[in-house]
């Protein structure tokens, strides 16, 4: 990425049309469709995610008379939203998105609000009828930004041609600066087949998000202090340090270090610290570690960094981490005192936070509570020694496979491959599985949809990271439910031969309804099998992928082995146990210290108030 | 979480005026749950490039600081402030209120008009309008006061509001 020069300086300036400035030398006039080609390609743009229609024609005509911009047309258009966000996710670049009217951009929609909610930099370009038919119902007419506003960070209609070049320029500068997010322009289709002049980003004034200035040093200090008088800290990070960028994620490691802290992630921040490190308690929240949501609860300083106490997190909001000094830097002021009152805030980019809280710490390095850190840690490890992932796998060589077996192995065989790997999911328990059983040493390898929890994320994200990283592993593991819900996708891994893993942990049931239908609603399990099902190796085959299946103990290591050795695209059928639920977890309004461990503390959830049943 | 009690409170923004801006900050309203009790809107500087939005809205201190946080966000906004919590304001609307009756209630509310100091912008045999401006309370007291007295219709404008002194929405 090329950051344009005015970023920061020119905070809050109106775009100022080139044909406003004075004399200047007369800029270059060009078609609209290859201004905007040429403006995606000063803004580093290689990759575009597209479908074409009637008011894109144009722009793809634009896209096929150059070569330096690559398309990858995906099946739906929400497919092309979530690979964009996955090649965001895994390369810090922003992903960007090209559909149509009408259709078109009501699709994206969802990949959109997706990528808000997760804060992942993007640029969604949507095609509009002409400037003269809006406001007439016109054929694959929608009103796109009205549609889309409460959806994106920001968005434009193009009204004049002077504005496309400077409306993509500053849509790059929004979408990444600050807390990024996506940006859309929608482009009525006068503006693209007419003329329109080229300015160049640094001729572009541009309004940059909030959150771009320097953190408050004295805050910081402050939080520092709180630090060093405490004897049951607790680290607790999110996505925001993966955004932060990799020097972000290795100063987190350095500060962790620093202090012999335990540290907690949030489902975002995977891999920005290293998940196989004992320092580290893995997640937190609802079907988050027993040691780290009972950290959480007992620790004196809690120390969040790039997270924003998600209600997935928090459980019952006034038994939150009751006991606990607690310090939150976010690069979005509206986070802070949002959900939980903090008693030191930091406005700013994590890593910049980071890297204060490092100086600010050796300044003075001496730590008086090594003993109470020492006492604590013990505290940890006897949480740890109790093992809440642990389930019983009859290893009979017909026995059936529980899913939580499938992706342990599915985990243990990826790594052994010692290849880079990236790993996506769909949304439901085989995701939180995904997110208990997978550890990352490395951040921007873990894809997943935490805030909106949009069945049907994997497959097109693992489309996205593939095509960032042809080289890799891309694995995406899967639920039968979800994965039907973008299973189109599997044509645009075929066309573009990408050797994506889909491993389907298939339980003939939406199985986290089901878990909730049967903790809170008498196991009455409404609507929630997945009746019908295709034969997901027949429709791999049709789809001129592999397809495999395993339905038994013996047959589990040697099908995810054959998947992972195979050189192609691959649908692995994973016939798992029907009513496995997913443990520990909290009930929902219940604190972190009232989590179910396992089966035999069910009934515990028949307790779940109706309170708590609504905040599920 | 100990609350704090509810109260009303101004909210002053400079945006940009472009097409769109009022949609962001009244669906931003809408989509979070929060009130608006009055909205005014227009364009401020010389150029007509930047408008100033005033809303009187509803909540703890610490939903208004959420609201302050939220509006703030927005590309549009270039300025945020909490007129309420920042220091002393002036706060005032105009009203226009039309009131038909006749004989000793017709004397009668033309007598109460001239103790607010509300003018008659437009009197018939019938009828008067009155214009008042003022704070939000006294225009409410005048349209109680007017309530048995023939009062059929109320136009008001909302509130617009500016810190007192010197200081300005830029400088505060």
């Amino acid at each position: 990425m090329r950051p344009s020069p005015s970023m920061g300086e020119q905070d809050k300036m109106t775009p100022q049309t080139a044909s406003s400035a004075p004399d200047a030398q007369k800029p270059q006039t060009l078609p609209g469709a290859e201004v905007l080609m040429r403006a995606l390609d000063e803004q580093g743009v290689e990759v575009i995610f597209g479908y074409p229609g009637g008011a894109v024609l144009p722009i793809y005509d634009a896209l096929f008379k150059q070569n330096r911009i690559r398309h990858v047309l995906v099946r739906h258009e929400q497919a092309a939203v979530h690979a964009a966000e996955a090649y965001a996710r895994s390369t810090g670049k922003v992903g960007v998105v090209l559909v149509t009217s009408g259709p078109g951009a009501t699709n994206a929609v969802t990949g959109l609000l997706d990528a808000l909610m997760d804060s992942i930099p993007l640029v969604c370009l949507s095609g509009q009828v002409p400037s003269s038919l809006i406001g007439n119902d016109a054929f694959q007419e929608a009103d796109t930004t009205g549609i889309t506003r409460p959806v994106t960070k920001y968005n434009y209609l193009v009204r004049r041609p002077e504005d496309l070049a400077p409306a993509v320029h500053e849509a790059f500068t929004i979408a990444r600066s600050g807390r990024p997010g996506p940006v859309l322009i929608d482009l009525p289709k006068n503006i693209t087949v007419g003329d329109a002049p080229y300015v160049e980003a640094s001729q572009t004034p541009m309004r940059v998000a909030k959150g771009t200035a320097e953190p408050d040093r004295d805050a910081v200090k402050r939080a520092v202090a709180a630090m060093k008088k405490a004897r049951r800290p607790l680290f607790y990070t999110g996505g925001g340090v993966i955004n932060a960028g990799p020097k972000a994620c290795e100063n987190l490691r350095k500060l962790v270090k620093l202090t012999g802290f335990p540290i907690t992630s949030t489902l975002m921040g995977f891999g920005a610290y290293p998940g196989s490190d004992k320092q580290y308690l893995g997640m937190l929240g609802m079907h988050g570690m027993y040691e780290a949501n009972l950290a959480t609860h007992g620790c004196d300083v809690l120390i969040a960094l790039g997270s924003r106490f998600d209600d997935r997190v928090t459980g019952r909001v006034d038994a939150f981490s009751p006991d606990s000094f607690k310090i939150h830097a976010d690069i979005d002021a509206s986070q802070i005192n949002k959900i939980i009152p903090v008693d030191q805030p930091i406005v700013g980019d994590a890593g910049r936070i980071i890297e204060m809280m490092i100086e600010e710490w050796e300044k003075e390095p001496v730590y008086a509570h090594q003993a109470d850190l020492a006492a604590w840690w013990e505290q940890i490890e006897a949480w740890r020694a109790l093992d809440c992932l642990r389930f019983s796998q009859d290893q009979a060589p017909d026995a059936v496979i529980k899913p939580q077996q499938a992706i342990q192995r599915i985990y243990e065989l990826a790594r052994e491959t010692g290849r880079d790997t990236y790993v996506s999911t769909e949304v439901g328990q085989h995701q939180m599985w995904a997110a208990q059983f997978f550890r990352f040493d490395d951040p921007n390898r873990w894809l997943t949809s935490g805030g909106l929890g949009t069945m049907g994320y994997g497959l097109p994200a693992a489309v996205g990271a593939q095509i960032a990283h042809p080289e890799a592993l891309v694995l995406d593991i899967a639920g039968e439910a979800s994965t039907l819900m973008n299973i189109q996708e599997l044509g645009t891994i075929a066309q573009y031969r990408l050797p994506v893993k889909l491993f389907i942990i298939n339980n003939h049931y939406m199985g986290m309804v089901r878990q909730w239908q049967e903790l809170l609603h008498g196991s009455r399990y409404s609507e929630s099998y997945s009746d019908a099902l295709p034969d997901f190796v027949k429709l791999a085959e049709s789809f001129h992928a592999k397809g495999l299946r395993a339905t038994r103990m013996e047959e589990l290591d040697d099908t995810i082995r054959a998947a992972l050795e195979h050189d192609g695209p691959v649908v692995v059928d994973l016939c798992v146990t029907e009513g496995e639920n997913c443990f520990p977890m909290i009930p929902s309004g219940a604190a972190h210290n009232e989590m179910i461990l396992g089966p035999d503390q069910e009934e515990r959830g028949a307790k779940v108030t109706r309170e708590g049943m609504m905040l599920v | 979480m100990q609350q704090e009690a509810p109260g009303s409170a101004v909210i002053s923004l400079l945006v940009d005026n472009e097409s769109g801006a009022l949609a962001r900050i009244v669906g931003l309203f809408s989509g979070r749950g929060y009130n608006i009790r009055s909205l005014t809107v227009a364009p401020v500087d010389e150029h007509g490039k930047q408008s100033r939005v005033n809303i009187v809205t509803t909540g703890t201190p610490a939903d208004i600081r959420q609201i302050k946080a939220q509006v703030e966000r927005l590309v549009p906004v270039s300025r945020v402030a909490d007129l309420t919590a920042d220091g002393p304001h002036v706060a005032r609307e105009m009203a226009m209120i039309k009131v038909v009756s006749s004989g000793e209630p017709r004397t009668e509310a033309l007598r109460i008009a001239q103790a607010f100091r509300a003018r008659a912008v437009d009197t018939t045999a019938s009828s008067f309008v009155f214009e008042l401006t003022g704070s939000t309370d006294k225009l409410d007291s005048f349209i109680e006061l007017m309530r048995p007295l023939g009062l059929v219709e109320v136009s008001r404008t909302g509130v617009a509001a500016i810190c007192r002194g010197p200081q300005t929405i830029q400088s505060l």
